[in-house]
């Protein structure tokens, strides 16, 4: 059984459709008897950085997540959900993140002058690792970013990235650790074969 | 590479998809379960709903349709169509809609933006402007093209950025069922005072169309309604055609 962690920062109903979708049991859940005995945990999330960090703490479940993922058990972050397992954001202030991987969150505006941000809209994936999540796709396999800040200083857990006048990081991993910038669940086809991929590990 | 995306518009009364030309004589053209499913698979990149019913009756329909949509297509949806509160954010938000599009309600309350977009998040936030041109000048129609509100279309289109807009669609009421092309000067001319990714909208008729309108504007999207509804032109064919055109898209 997967659970949706729900600590109250965006809608779960989609996710939830796209893991029934490819047979995969799944909660939405904020408690943490059920978070601790799931097999694995997907972290969610849009809106800010220092919104989701600060709702994450009032509900106890920030120390939850991270030691679950430090013991091993599979966790994959979405969009949001992937800059929180960062060390820290820079996004309005400065916040601390899961800190489960190495890496800073930074503007996309800080790019280049007359980039149009958000990064909304369909991007190509470029593999730089072998990965478990990508067992079902192709390099070069389109997939649904929206965002306007991104990972920086990751190369220790990239696997993949898109070209947006940088290269984006699009996808990470470190052991148990996955992280998507982009969303599987509004990733048509290409977005249901990585649940099902994150589901068999 | 960053894909323009091609996006078909549904504009839903009492359950069923509609579509008329100039905003009036609407004509019923199927179930939105159904066409959406068929954009999806035809490749569509995100749907659009637009909910052009006034009762309450309606309303409940709508949300219900949205519901079977979002259970089974898992690409981006956008909502509009009477949203004037964070209560209708919410509303549509928790039926599976992923943006959420304002104009009149905007344009009656300019804070809906920024509050929305505090509340939801700036990618949440879409902000529709049906323009047309009165004395030589671009300007802002509310209430379905029917109110001229006097708002300068570029000033609005800044206020909107300004407040946490995410994205902005632009409907050329100019243009819009007359399927003679994208009013491309005046894309040009909004397109140019924001950095938020900008669809076009209103006017598309043909392939050639769309594919003047990338070569034209950098805008990132280009939304058809009739066209597609009418099978006059097919998503898979359309995009094979940018394609063979030079054009970034999602095949």
């Amino acid at each position: 059984m997967i659970a949706i962690i729900n600590y109250g920062s965006g809608n779960l109903f989609s996710l939830k459709s796209s893991l029934q979708m490819v047979g995969l049991e799944a909660v939405i859940t904020s408690d943490k008897s059920v978070i601790q005995s799931a097999e694995k945990l997907i972290l969610p999330g849009v809106g800010a950085f220092g919104d989701a960090v600060e709702k994450l703490k009032t509900s106890g479940l920030f120390e939850v997540v991270k030691s679950e993922a430090q013991n091993g058990k599979p966790i994959l972050g979405i969009c949001l959900g992937m800059q929180l397992l960062f060390e820290k954001s820079f996004e309005y202030g400065e916040h601390q993140g899961l800190a489960l991987l190495q890496g800073e969150i930074k503007p996309l505006s800080a790019v280049c002058k007359n980039l149009r941000i958000p990064h909304m809209g369909w991007n190509s994936l470029n593999f730089t690792k072998q990965s478990p999540l990508f067992k079902y796709l192709t390099c070069g396999d389109f997939v649904y970013f929206v965002h306007s800040f991104y990972a920086t200083n990751c190369d220790e857990s990239l696997i993949a990235y898109a070209n947006y006048s940088v290269k984006v990081p699009a996808a990470v991993q470190k052991n148990n650790i996955y992280g998507t910038q982009f969303h599987p669940e509004k990733s048509g086809e290409v977005g249901l074969k990585i649940l099902r991929a994150f589901g068999e590990l | 590479m960053l894909a323009k995306r091609i996006i078909p518009c549904l504009d839903v009364k009492n359950g069923r998809v509609v579509k008329g030309s100039n905003f009036i004589n609407l004509a019923d053209v199927a179930d939105p379960v159904v066409l959406a499913e068929k954009y999806s698979l035809n490749g569509a990149d995100e749907l659009v709903f637009y909910d052009i019913t006034a009762s309450a009756e309606g309303r409940k329909l709508f949300t219900d349709v949205l519901k079977r949509v979002a259970e089974k297509i898992f690409i981006p949806l956008t909502v509009g169509g009477g949203i004037n509160s964070l209560q209708d954010f919410e509303t549509v938000l928790n039926c599976g809609a992923d943006k959420v599009s304002v104009n009149s309600g905007a344009i009656k309350n300019p804070k809906l933006i920024s509050e929305a977009a505090k509340k939801y998040g700036d990618q949440c936030v879409t902000l529709s402007m049906d323009v047309k041109r009165v004395n030589g000048k671009f300007t802002v129609f509310a209430k379905g093209g029917r109110e001229n509100t006097g708002i300068d279309a570029i000033e609005w289109a800044k206020f909107g950025q300004d407040n946490g807009a995410g994205e902005i669609v632009l409907n050329s009421i100019d243009t819009d069922g007359v399927k003679k092309g994208f009013d491309i000067e005046m894309l040009k001319a909004v397109n140019s005072v924001v950095t938020l990714p900008v669809i076009a909208s209103g006017g598309a008729g043909s392939v050639n169309d769309f594919i003047n309108l990338f070569k034209e504007v950098d805008v990132s999207a280009g939304l058809g309604a009739s066209v597609f509804h009418f099978g006059e032109i097919q998503i898979n064919d359309l995009k094979k055609q940018l394609k063979n055109s030079g054009i970034v898209v999602r095949v």
